[in-house]
């Protein structure tokens, strides 16, 4: 076998596996229990405080490429707020987000009956120019979201009448994946207007907007990744996609650990045959 | 109907996912032709929300409604038009003003924005006591956070031929940048484990009905 | 006029947005108000100008017969579908040119626009991204070797958060007792992010910051022009 196709076979040996890791816990469930992390605790904090009634602002900057992570954060948090009596304004700075919230609001609405369009939540949209619309929404909402979804006047959905600008909005939850997302709305929102910001992203994004939950307060915590949803679904008791998957996540890691320790083995004993030749 | 489109949908999304999935063997013409596919819709995608979500609410309707009390409005539509005249090559400089334009409100947002969000408030987070938790570990981590944020804006920004006392800086810069990008690593094998698992959740709960 | 008028306005523009962060009040709280409601339906008309050189692009390869032609075909007539579709019958709540549409709705379970993406773009794009995780594994596999001091520090911090991010980190170090809580997997992962991770993320937001502020000044000012373009 010539070197390159034994790579070859390698490396389809790796697929193999992973794929095995990640089906294999999704039938045979383990159950592990995951422990909650400062930062989602934080972002939990910032839900549970915030008064009854008071309007909140759900920007759903993501595309399906990276729902995995971010429904399951978009549907606790939704809950959440739900079940606090929070009313939510939906928006997008992504266009695929408001597909992604609809389907988070069709899954977590059929728990609440009881909510009612134009009352405790509406669909605004998607804006583009993500920064811009932000800080135009600064000054004036209505100037923005001239009208929801449906074509109704801003002026005419009930939950809107007392919101003006960002002033006015309790709190900030952008589910984002890259940019425009939680960097935009920290630096058009929270740090201009002094709304709260919380929010979700990708693990992969999640290690550069960790600097902003410091004492400044532009973050109120943070989700990273599907670990972090299945921690904030643990904190509103709820059994959801995200916990259902850790299993998986957890078996995947190890994987990696491994597959890390034999590349080094094998790069060591390589290494040492290279000094004895 | 109604039942047999779902069905449809749903073998439509599983030949999808195993055209996307059969790269990994190699390169083939069921992956190509997904991968068009996907960049088709995609750019159909943005175009309809676009419309009904921008130029439909913040254009159209406000001058077909009020064309006298929107008719400002009509410079950015003009604007826009003339940022469509890039298309034809006799016309292309007639978009260096829309673009001018849209460049300048950037880079002054950024300046103002970057500037406090990434700058002063940055610097700010990090002139913290390191003394003011009782807790030694938390007393360690501000002390590092300090540090390190110093060590690495230092190696980032003194370019010149560091050598002796002065590598230092450079050098405790480098390590916590590396201590940083393992994390990122960890945290990166996290993000994609996360999106093949949300795939194969699919596969075996939607298509094959295997988990519930 | 070709030139100088575009650089006047970038100035005019860009000046405009700081002196109004540090005066906020009229005239130029309503000035800047209109310049970012403009910004953002020119930013549509920037998207759609994107999405007709897409068209124009796949486009000429069909008609130049370039190898693969028949999939930019595919990907244009999927293109001109998901238009059309959502051209006469909307997306979600809001209705199109043959307004909601009821009957294909209720032959199709959705609309058409709606269904499109349920059924081809999301699992597109969900797989499309999915597939990195099978480049990860062998990235981790191959190429991430202990070789020097700094890679020993890469490699020690993955680990421990790889393993700080998993149910069994947690259950690992469980039976450790409350003073060596800090040595805690998950806590210590924790710590990671929190601190050292958050000074270097940190110094390169503030490096970052920096230059873009510079950059910014330097367009502003009509230093950095190469937007423009060339006058050829």
């Amino acid at each position: 076998m010539s070197a390159v196709s034994s790579s070859q076979v390698e490396r389809r040996i790796v697929f193999l596996l992973l794929l095995i890791a990640v089906a294999l816990p999704l039938i045979f469930p383990l159950g592990w229990k995951t422990e909650v992390s400062n930062y989602s605790k934080l972002a939990w904090n910032l839900i549970q405080s915030a008064p009854d009634s008071s309007v909140a602002i759900f920007s759903f900057d993501y595309d399906p490429s990276s729902m995995t992570e971010l429904q399951p954060m978009a549907e606790a948090m939704l809950d959440h707020a739900f079940s606090r009596n929070h009313r939510v304004l939906v928006m997008a700075l992504w266009p695929q987000g408001m597909q992604m919230a609809e389907q988070a609001f069709s899954k977590i609405l059929a728990k609440y009956p009881d909510k009612r369009y134009g009352i405790d939540y509406a669909y605004m949209g998607y804006k583009v120019a993500g920064i811009v619309a932000i800080q135009s929404m600064g000054k004036n909402m209505a100037e923005v979201f001239p009208a929801d979804l449906s074509g109704t006047k801003y002026q005419d959905i009930p939950m809107l009448h007392d919101v003006k600008t960002l002033k006015d909005i309790a709190y900030i939850n952008s589910l984002s994946t890259g940019v425009p997302g939680i960097k935009e709305w920290v630096m058009a929102a929270r740090d201009v207007y002094q709304t709260p910001v919380t929010g979700g992203t990708t693990a992969v994004s999640a290690p550069g907007l960790i600097p902003y939950v410091n004492s400044q307060q532009q973050l109120f915590g943070l989700l990273g990744g599907l670990k972090a949803a299945s921690e904030y679904e643990s904190l509103i008791d709820v059994i959801g996609p995200a916990t259902v998957k850790m299993d998986s996540q957890s078996v995947a890691h190890i994987l990696i650990l491994f597959l890390i320790a034999v590349g080094n083995i094998k790069a060591l004993r390589a290494r040492k045959r290279g000094h004895n030749e | 109907m109604s039942n047999f489109m779902s069905i449809f949908g749903l073998w439509l999304s599983v030949f999808f996912t195993f055209s996307i999935f059969s790269f990994l063997y190699k390169d083939n013409p069921f992956y190509k032709l997904a991968e068009q596919i996907f960049v088709g819709l995609s750019a159909a995608y943005w175009l309809v929300y676009l419309f009904y979500s921008i130029m439909l609410p913040n254009l159209f309707t406000k001058l077909v409604h009020d064309f006298r009390g929107n008719i400002i409005l009509l410079i950015p539509a003009a604007l826009g038009i003339m940022m469509l005249l890039r298309i034809f090559p006799k016309t292309q400089w007639v978009s260096r003003f829309p673009i001018a334009i849209m460049i300048g409100t950037s880079a002054g947002i950024n300046m103002v924005r970057y500037t406090k969000s990434d700058l002063l408030s940055q610097i700010s987070a990090t002139m913290i006591n390191p003394f003011a938790s009782s807790s030694p570990s938390i007393v360690m981590g501000n002390i590092l956070l300090i540090i390190g944020t110093i060590c690495g804006v230092y190696y980032f920004y003194f370019s010149k031929k560091q050598e002796g006392i002065s590598a230092v800086p450079s050098k405790l810069g480098i390590w916590f940048l590396m201590i940083s990008f393992g994390a990122s690593f960890g945290y990166t094998v996290m993000a994609r484990i996360s999106l093949l698992i949300g795939r194969l959740e699919f596969l075996l709960k939607d298509w094959l009905h295997i988990i519930n | 006029m070709k030139r100088n008028l575009p650089l006047f306005f970038a100035f005019f523009c860009g000046i405009l947005v700081i002196v109004s962060e540090f005066i906020p009040h009229r005239p130029f709280s309503m000035m800047i108000q209109t310049l970012q409601d403009w910004f953002m339906i020119i930013s549509g008309f920037a998207i759609l100008l994107g999405q007709i050189s897409l068209f124009q692009s796949n486009l000429a390869k069909i008609q130049q017969r370039e190898s693969g032609w028949m999939y930019y075909l595919a990907g244009l007539i999927s293109f001109i579908i998901m238009l059309l579709v959502g051209i006469f019958w909307g997306t979600q709540e809001t209705g199109g040119l043959f307004g909601h549409g009821a009957n294909i709705q209720a032959a199709m379970g959705s609309k058409p626009f709606d269904y499109l993406f349920d059924y081809a773009y999301q699992p597109l794009s969900a797989t499309m991204f999915s597939l990195l995780a099978f480049f990860i594994a062998s990235a981790a596999y191959r190429a991430f070797i202990i070789r020097s001091f700094e890679s020993n520090l890469l490699m020690i911090t993955a680990i421990i958060v790889i393993l700080g991010r998993t149910s069994l980190g947690g259950m690992l170090t469980s039976w450790l007792p409350e003073s060596l809580k800090f040595w805690h997997l998950p806590n210590l992962s924790d710590f990671i992010m929190e601190y050292p991770n958050s000074a270097a993320q940190r110094a390169i937001m503030i490096s970052a910051a920096l230059g873009i502020i510079g950059s910014s000044l330097r367009i502003i000012l009509g230093i950095e022009r190469s937007y423009l373009g060339s006058d050829k």
